[in-house]
């Protein structure tokens, strides 16, 4: 579980939302029959986490007034140093897939295939989504800010 | 062998960073990396990235469990009796749960144990309306139980729960139209929830629950990035919760009263 909050965390940069969404997978998984077969449990609640957030920015796109990204972290009340930031704010440059992909692997170890069983695409996707994720991280911590955040 | 002389691509680079090379492709690796630095400072720089991000978000994981995480709660709501009829409720008692754990700590759930003691607050009510309807209106598939087509079957089945016969708004005027609506525990017994939807996908919903508190004007709340409206007629209680914007909110939850208020019964079921 603290695994499945650092993910959502990360994907949200919002601690509140993330908490949101990793109960709500709780409660979806507990609900779900999946349960009782067995099966690989951790790769499972990555994919409900994932698949909920997907939703909750759809949702959020229909409303265009509401703010979908916060750069505070709620919990970081000493604000993290000036490293953390950057990456944050890099990662919030990527598309969401994107940033999905990278922090799967990345952060929670998943390998190439357990990452793409989550998203639901082929391997060959996830390496793709990954190559653009470090590209455009690098760009931006090398100081050039895209000026279009890509939208999906 | 003929793998290690080949070039090494750009996937293989990243495979290499991840550990997802298969061992026969590790040496020419990193013998490509040693004579081509331009590579090697892509690899570090991956590695740099890697290493920001689990140093920003890894700690995380270490931080004490908020309360509402708490799987016995949340598996004892799952493992309420679930026959086909009682279905329903397994999923109430689960947002219940929710509801309260949301609602910052455990506050919400014994306000509710120990709503007898002062049943009707505004607090009580606005707060179990903002709750489900921050649970619901997120809901994609499912976010209500009958839906809004058969608007006077679900009319007659939630007030029937009510013991009150409920006058439920048409807020077409507002461009809003209705989804649909559900039960819910409430303060004191059963509640309903009726929501609201605009062509843009923006959601209200309109709470009942029954009340002895006395009559009341309008009174405002706002909870992050929701707001509700709660008034009282005749031993009802109301609340209308929708997105932030006060302004709207209120048009939508006056229409709502008016409509209500214009149509309501001269003897109040008691």
């Amino acid at each position: 579980m603290p695994a499945l909050r650092r993910y959502a965390r990360a994907l949200t940069r919002n601690a509140e939302i993330a908490d949101d969404l990793v109960q709500d997978t709780l409660v979806r998984a507990l609900r779900s029959e999946h349960l009782f077969h067995g099966g690989e449990i951790r790769s499972w609640l990555y994919t409900i986490l994932t698949n909920l957030n997907r939703n909750r920015l759809r949702a959020l796109a229909r409303r265009p007034v509401e703010q979908t990204i916060e750069d505070n972290d709620a919990a970081g009340s000493a604000g993290p140093e000036a490293g953390a930031r950057d990456i944050e704010r890099a990662l919030a440059t990527l598309a969401e897939e994107q940033r999905a992909t990278l922090l799967l692997v990345v952060l929670e170890g998943l390998s190439y295939r357990e990452a793409a069983d989550v998203q639901g695409v082929p391997i060959g996707t996830v390496m793709s989504r990954l190559a653009r994720a470090r590209m455009q991280i690098k760009a931006y911590l090398d100081g050039e800010r895209p000026a279009l955040r890509r939208v999906k | 062998m003929n793998d290690r002389d080949s070039p090494v691509s750009i996937d293989e680079l990243h495979a290499y960073v991840d550990g997802e090379l298969p061992a026969d492709r590790q040496q020419a690796v990193a013998a490509w990396l040693a004579a081509h630095p331009g590579d090697a400072a892509r690899v570090a720089a991956w590695r740099a990235q890697a290493d920001a991000i689990r140093a920003r978000y890894g700690a995380i994981g270490a931080e004490p469990e908020p309360p509402r995480f708490d799987l016995a709660s949340l598996a004892r709501a799952r493992n309420a009796p679930s026959r086909s009829s009682i279905r329903s409720w397994r999923g109430i008692a689960a947002a219940a749960v929710l509801a309260a754990f949301l609602a910052g700590g455990t506050i919400g759930w014994l306000a509710h144990g120990a709503s007898a003691a002062a049943p009707g607050r505004f607090d009580t009510f606005t707060t179990q309306a903002l709750e489900a309807h921050k649970i619901y209106v997120v809901e994609v598939r499912h976010p209500v139980e009958v839906g809004g087509a058969e608007r006077p079957h679900l009319v007659q089945w939630l007030s029937k729960r009510l013991d009150y016969p409920l006058r439920v708004p048409d807020l077409g005027s507002n461009g809003l139209k209705l989804v649909g609506g559900r039960l819910l525990p409430g303060p004191t017994g059963p509640a309903a929830l009726f929501m609201y939807e605009s062509p843009s996908g923006e959601r209200f919903t309109l709470y009942y629950a029954r009340t002895d508190a006395a009559q009341t004007a309008m009174r405002y709340r706002a909870a992050d990035r929701f707001s509700a409206f709660y008034w009282v007629e005749n031993g009802l209680a109301y609340v209308m919760s929708g997105p932030g914007d006060r302004d709207h909110l209120l048009e939508v939850a006056q229409a709502a009263y008016d409509q209500i208020d214009k149509n309501a019964p001269a003897q109040p079921a008691r």
